[in-house]
C-alpha cells in the first residue's frame, strides 16, 4: 500500500483548498527555476530514470517521447499541447486533477514546454468539463500573477503561456491527431501516421502531446529524483497511479496508489467491496471501456499494471476500473459500451464506422435472445475485421471488449442463442439498416 | 457519429452581441495570426450561450464570414460535435449519463423518470416549456454514477428518490444544488456506507 509521503497527488478530494497559496504550501512551484536551470538534457533524462509511462492509456515512456523533439528549434515553433478530453467510460481521475490539483499541472506543463522548446501551451478540455475549466483558468490566471508563466517565467529565462481550448462532446478527439485536427478548426478526425506530431503536428508543426496526469506528476518526480519514483511499483511500471473505482462497489471513489497493487487489494481496501461481497464478483473492466474484461478467476491474483494486465489480453489503460457483480447482465453492459463506440466513431474509415454499429446490433440481438449461433462467429469476425484496419487506435478499441467477452463469457452468450430456424422467420432484424434510426422518429 | 437534425424554423439574421464581440477579440488572441479557424470552435459556443442554447445556420454563416472560412466548414464542425445544439433546448437541458458505469447502478430508473417528468421522447421540450433531456454517452464522473448534467451543473450520487426531487424542482424553475447526492465529498471513498444498497 502506498506511504502517505509518497502520495503526489495529496489534495485528490479537495480537502486542503485548490487555490495557488495552498499549492505552494504543499510545495508545488518549489525549485522550479532551480530545476529548469538544470537544463533540457538533465530534465529529460530524469524522466527517463524515472520510467514514467503516459497515463492517457497507450503507456508509452514519457521521456522518450520527449526526446523526439527536434533539439533545435527551427523555422516553425514548438508545440507542447495536454490532452484533458477525458472520455473514456469509466474514467474520471483528470477531472479531480483540473479542478483541486491544477497547479500541479501548470508547473508541469511550464517543465515540459521548457523540456520540448515550446513557448505555448494549449490545454484541450473536454467541453463537459466546463466548471473544472472555470477553475483551470482562475489558476492559470493566478500563477501570471505570480509570474509563474508569461514573459520569463518563473524567473527562468522561458516565456511560456498557456491556453485553453473546449472540446465539445466528441470521445474521439481524446486521439492525439484528432484532438489536434480540433484545436485547428476541424472536425476531430485521426490523422494517418507518420508523420508522428512530435515533427509535424499542431499547425504543421513539432508538437508534444501528453496526458494531464502524466505531466501532473513531473515537477514531483523532478523534485524528489527519477529514482525515487522509479522505487515505486514494479521495473517498467513504476510509480503511482489514480485508480478510478466504479460500479458495483459499497464505496466508488478515486484513489492514489501504488502501481502493480493487486486488483483485490485496490477493491477491498479502498471501494468497500464488491456488493454482495467477493464470490458475487463477475467480471472487471480493468482500464476503460475499452480494455477486455477480466473473469473472475483472473481478477483472484491480477496486479494493476501495465505488464501484467497485457499478458493477461487486457491492459491499463486509463486505470478506469469498472467492477460487474453477477446481479448484472454483462452482456447487456458490453452492448452498451458497443453502443458508445457506435455513437462515437468519427466515421472516417469504413471497418470502424460500419462495424461498431454491426457489433451493437449484434449484441443487441443476443441480449434480446434473437440471436442465432451463427451470430457468434459473425461478430467474432467482425472484431477481427475491424481490428488493425483503422487509422487509429478506436478501432481497436471497439473490438477487443467485444473479443474479451467472448473470451470469457462465450457460454453465456451461446446460452442466449438459438438455431438458425430451417424456415426463416421474419425477425424483423435488418443487418443493414441502424436500428437507432428505426427507433428514432426524428432522425 | 451523432445523429442531428437542423432545426426547421430559423432566424433570418444572427449577430454577436457587444459584449461577445469583445470576448470574440480575446478569443483570437489565442491562436496565431494565419490559424484564425481555431476560433470556430470557442465561437460556436458563444453563438450557442448567445441564442438560448442552440446554433440556428445563420449563426454558422456570420462565424464563417467573421472567420474568412466556407460555411460548410463550419456546419461540418457545428454537426460533428454533440455538445452544439442544432435545435432549441429547455431552459433547463438535462443530459443523462447511460453508458456502461452509470447504467450498472441505475442510470435506467432516471431516464425513466426523465420520460415520466419531462417528456415522453429525448429532446423534446416539457409541457410547460422549460425543460428537455437527452441521454449521453459517458460524461466522465464514473465513480459518482448514477449522474445527470444540468445545463453547465453536475449532479452525481443519485438514486431514484432525488432525481424525482431534482426533476420536480426544474419544472418549478427554482433548481436544487449541484454536487454529491450522497452528501460526500467529491470523490473520496465513503467510509461508513458497508450494505451496499442505498444506490439507486
Amino acid at each position: 500500500m502506498l506511504k502517505p509521503e509518497n502520495k503526489i497527488f495529496k489534495n485528490l478530494y479537495n480537502d486542503f483548498g485548490w487555490e495557488i497559496d495552498k499549492a505552494i504550501e504543499r510545495n508545488d512551484w518549489k525549485d522550479t527555476k532551480n530545476i529548469i536551470s538544470k537544463g533540457r538534457d538533465w530534465i529529460i533524462n530524469e524522466v527517463k530514470t524515472s520510467e514514467l509511462r503516459g497515463r492517457g492509456g497507450a503507456g508509452f515512456s514519457t521521456g522518450l517521447k520527449w526526446s523526439f523533439a527536434p533539439k533545435e528549434v527551427g523555422s516553425r515553433p514548438h508545440y507542447l499541447v495536454i490532452n484533458a478530453d477525458e472520455s473514456e467510460p469509466g474514467t474520471c481521475k483528470d477531472r479531480d486533477i483540473l479542478r483541486f490539483e491544477p497547479q500541479k499541472l501548470i508547473e508541469g506543463c511550464l517543465i515540459a514546454g521548457y523540456a520540448v522548446n515550446a513557448h505555448i501551451c494549449y490545454i484541450y478540455i473536454r467541453g463537459e468539463y466546463l466548471n473544472e475549466g472555470k477553475i483551470l483558468q482562475e489558476a492559470i490566471d493566478q500563477a501570471y500573477k505570480k509570474n509563474f508563466l508569461g514573459k520569463n517565467a518563473c524567473g527562468s529565462g522561458w516565456d511560456f503561456d498557456i491556453y485553453l481550448h473546449y472540446g465539445a462532446g466528441a470521445y474521439i478527439c481524446g486521439e492525439e491527431t484528432a484532438l489536434l485536427e480540433s484545436i485547428e478548426g476541424n472536425k476531430g478526425q485521426p490523422r494517418l501516421k507518420p508523420p508522428f506530431p512530435a515533427l509535424v503536428g499542431l499547425y504543421g508543426c513539432p508538437t508534444i502531446v501528453n496526458n494531464v496526469e502524466t505531466i501532473a506528476v513531473v515537477p514531483t518526480i523532478l523534485r524528489r529524483g527519477g529514482k525515487w519514483f522509479a522505487s515505486l511499483g514494479r521495473p517498467k511500471n513504476t510509480g503511482t497511479k489514480i485508480f478510478c473505482i466504479s460500479g458495483n462497489v459499497n464505496n466508488p471513489c478515486n484513489v492514489e496508489e501504488e502501481m502493480g497493487i493487486s486488483l483485490k487489494e485496490l477493491i477491498e481496501k479502498h471501494a468497500g467491496g464488491v456488493i454482495g461481497g467477493w464470490e458475487n464478483l463477475q467480471a472487471v473492466i480493468p482500464g476503460g471501456s475499452s480494455m477486455p474484461l477480466l473473469s473472475k478467476k483472473i481478477c483472484d491474483t491480477i496486479t494493476m499494471d501495465f505488464d501484467s494486465l497485457i499478458e493477461n489480453k487486457s491492459g491499463l489503460g486509463t486505470a478506469g476500473i469498472v467492477v460487474i457483480n453477477k446481479d448484472q447482465d454483462i452482456v447487456a453492459c458490453m452492448a452498451r459500451i458497443a453502443r458508445f463506440y457506435k455513437h462515437e466513431s468519427c466515421g472516417q474509415c469504413t471497418p470502424c464506422r460500419e462495424g461498431a454499429g454491426w457489433m451493437w446490433r449484434i449484441l443487441d440481438r443476443v441480449v434480446k435472445r434473437k440471436a442465432t449461433f451463427g451470430d457468434i462467429d459473425l461478430l467474432s469476425d467482425v472484431t477481427k475485421q475491424i481490428e488493425g484496419h483503422t487509422i487509429c487506435a478506436f478501432g481497436e478499441g471497439s473490438a477487443w471488449p467485444v473479443q474479451g467477452l467472448l473470451r470469457h463469457f462465450r457460454k453465456e452468450v451461446e446460452s442466449r442463442c438459438r438455431e438458425e430456424p430451417l424456415i426463416k422467420k421474419k425477425l424483423n432484424n435488418p443487418y443493414l439498416v441502424d436500428q437507432h434510426l428505426l427507433e428514432n422518429k426524428n432522425a | 457519429m451523432s445523429l442531428k437534425k437542423v432545426h426547421d424554423v430559423q432566424p433570418k439574421d444572427f449577430k454577436f452581441s457587444n459584449e461577445n464581440l469583445k470576448k470574440a477579440d480575446e478569443i483570437l488572441k489565442r491562436y496565431p495570426n494565419k490559424n484564425k479557424k481555431s476560433a470556430v470552435m470557442p465561437f460556436l459556443y458563444l453563438a450557442q450561450r448567445q441564442n438560448n442554447n442552440w446554433i440556428p445556420l445563420a449563426a454558422m454563416k456570420y462565424i464563417a464570414n467573421l472567420l474568412s472560412m466556407p460555411y460548410i466548414a463550419v456546419y461540418e464542425v457545428a454537426t460533428f460535435y454533440t455538445m452544439y445544439n442544432l435545435a432549441p433546448v429547455g431552459k433547463y437541458f438535462v443530459q443523462v449519463c447511460t453508458t456502461t458505469p452509470c447504467l450498472i447502478r441505475g442510470a435506467n430508473k432516471i431516464v425513466n423518470l426523465c420520460k415520466e417528468k419531462i417528456s415522453p421522447n429525448e429532446n423534446e421540450i416539457s409541457k410547460n416549456g422549460n425543460c428537455s433531456w437527452v441521454e449521453v454517452e459517458c460524461l466522465g464522473a464514473c465513480v459518482s454514477a448514477p449522474m445527470i448534467q444540468i445545463n453547465d451543473d453536475y449532479y452525481e450520487d443519485l438514486d431514484e428518490k432525488n432525481t424525482k426531487e431534482i426533476l420536480d424542482s426544474l419544472i418549478k424553475d427554482k433548481p436544487l444544488k449541484p454536487g454529491s447526492y450522497r452528501g460526500r465529498k467529491n470523490t473520496a471513498p465513503e467510509k461508513q456506507n458497508v450494505n451496499g444498497e442505498n444506490h439507486a
